[in-house]
């Protein structure tokens, strides 16, 4: 068995600092493997969230080498023999203890979006769509709110824009309600303010990092981009509505 | 123990990242500032830009009085710069508010983020597109829609470029035109805004005007839209060459060869 040392975050809030642990690693183990080890064997106040172990609950994220990752996703076998590897929490959201942070604020901005209000029902068992048209929607609901999209958005990791910005992951989640084909609910002036779907500046980090690999700027946030333009940025659009309103 | 500094800290460059996350902004900044540079010096320069049949897709359409009488349009007298000024607005509006784009110079130049997971300059007063002068970013369909005449143009000028004094025929220059017309549509059918536009506003499909019919189209931009970045450099690396080759054959550096 090969030894690798981590340095692992330690401490609450912004005091924390990384303190070093070596441990024997087994072919296969992944961080979360190594940071469980560590709890066995040389620190058992460490605490780290985890669930499922199998990237799918979205528990364990944190930041391996300053990249936002699950860490029951990120094999050992990634980084070089011999390369220490460093786990922190994650950066854009306050620490509670060592590699938990308190995501609270971000299911603060999940219940600020409207809605899904459904048209009237189509039959009396309830509507009907094609497959074709809930697919876009779809994408979207592969969401398992592991947050690493909030974690590297600028907008909040450092310019700290939590009170103005709902983030990427309810940006996919207001997408999903509004790309279903029954939602009837318009959501462009809650994104243009309370939203603040202005702040993006499409730097595509979010979807560098979502680990269910949803194009979550070229489908969920230019999309609803555009239906913000639509109804305040296109004066050819808004004279459509004036006259279709008469 | 190490110290907490590095960890938590925000600031320029601050990050744990050990990759060498510098090279994809110093590598689109260098790229930009190149193609954009020759572009603009191009633009500016006002000669050399046509060689019987071709004309250089910077200088299309050529509008102004001072253009060749072979591809002259409208003739504007009152315009004494170079004629590719009048329609630059056009084109850096539309690659200027591009999304794509808009990733590459926030990252490259504006530093904002240099790059995933780094720190950066600015705090508090951090405002994205909110707030002029980005907020006018919005306008990227009105370039889109300008841009329309503009390939109109530009495929009028491509079919132009197989047409010699002695009739139809082939030259190198043709088929360099022709292949940057489709560089340049393949960035164009790829434009989100297009994407919007053409589909991506419907909900519904099966209960709106044309559903089925704008789906397809909207599948088809997706496809586009999928490599719009690949498109956009491709299309920008190729009109600088297309525009340099036009020169030089211009120029009388080389010949043009003719194909048949």
């Amino acid at each position: 068995m090969a030894e690798r040392t981590f340095k692992v975050y330690r401490g609450s809030g912004d005091d924390g600092q990384l303190e070093s642990y070596t441990i024997e690693v087994d072919q296969g183990m992944v961080v979360l493997d190594a940071i469980h080890r560590i709890q066995a064997e040389h620190a058992p106040d460490l605490a780290v969230r985890w669930n499922c172990k199998a990237g799918k609950c979205g528990s364990c994220s944190c930041e391996v080498n300053g990249r936002p990752r699950l860490t029951c996703m990120t094999r050992l076998s990634d980084y070089e023999e011999g390369e220490s590897i460093t786990v922190t929490p994650m950066k854009a959201f306050p620490v509670i203890k060592d590699l938990v942070a308190d995501v609270s604020r971000a299911y603060r901005n999940n219940a600020s979006i409207p809605r899904f209000r459904p048209r009237p029902r189509d039959a009396e068992d309830g509507w009907r769509m094609k497959q074709f048209e809930i697919e876009r929607a779809q994408e979207m609901r592969k969401c398992i709110e592991c947050f690493l999209c909030q974690d590297v958005c600028h907008v909040l990791r450092s310019h700290g824009k939590h009170a103005e910005f709902i983030g990427p992951t309810y940006l996919v989640r207001t997408a999903g309600y509004s790309l279903n084909p029954i939602d009837v609910e318009d959501r462009s002036a809650f994104l243009k303010e309370s939203g603040g779907i202005g702040f993006c500046n499409i730097t595509k980090c979010c979807t560098e990092v979502c680990p269910e690999s949803i194009s979550i700027t070229d489908n969920a946030i230019i999309p609803l981009k555009e239906r913000v333009v639509d109804r305040f940025y296109d004066p050819v659009k808004a004279l459509v509505r004036l006259v279709r309103r008469r | 123990m190490e110290s907490s500094v590095a960890v938590r800290d925000r600031g320029f460059g601050k990050t744990l990242r050990r990759d060498r996350w510098w090279v994809p902004p110093v590598s689109v900044a260098l790229g930009l500032g190149l193609f954009g540079g020759y572009a603009t010096w191009a633009v500016l320069q006002g000669g050399n830009y046509f060689a019987d049949p071709y004309l250089s897709p910077l200088y299309s359409p050529c509008i102004a009085a001072s253009c060749p009488e072979q591809i002259r349009l409208l003739g504007i007298e009152w315009w004494p710069f170079s004629p590719a000024i009048l329609m630059m607005g056009v084109i850096l509006g539309f690659r200027g508010t591009c999304y794509y784009y808009r990733k590459a110079y926030y990252r490259a130049y504006l530093l904002d983020p240099p790059a995933c997971a780094v720190g950066e300059f600015r705090g508090d007063r951090y405002a994205g597109e909110t707030r002029l002068p980005w907020v006018l970013q919005n306008l990227h369909r009105y370039f889109l829609y300008a841009s329309i005449v503009i390939w109109l143009f530009l495929t009028y000028d491509t079919i132009h470029g197989f047409f010699f004094e002695d009739g139809f025929g082939v030259g190198v220059g043709s088929i360099v035109l022709l292949i940057n017309l489709v560089l340049l549509s393949g960035y164009w059918f790829g434009c989100h805004s297009l994407r919007h536009l053409i589909g991506g506003d419907v909900d519904c499909y099966s209960c709106a005007l044309a559903g089925k019919a704008r789906h397809k189209a909207w599948k088809g931009v997706s496809w586009f839209n999928k490599r719009h970045m690949g498109w956009a450099w491709f299309s920008l690396v190729f009109v600088c060459m297309t525009d340099l080759y036009i020169r030089l054959v211009a120029m009388r550096v080389f010949e043009d060869p003719r194909l048949f």
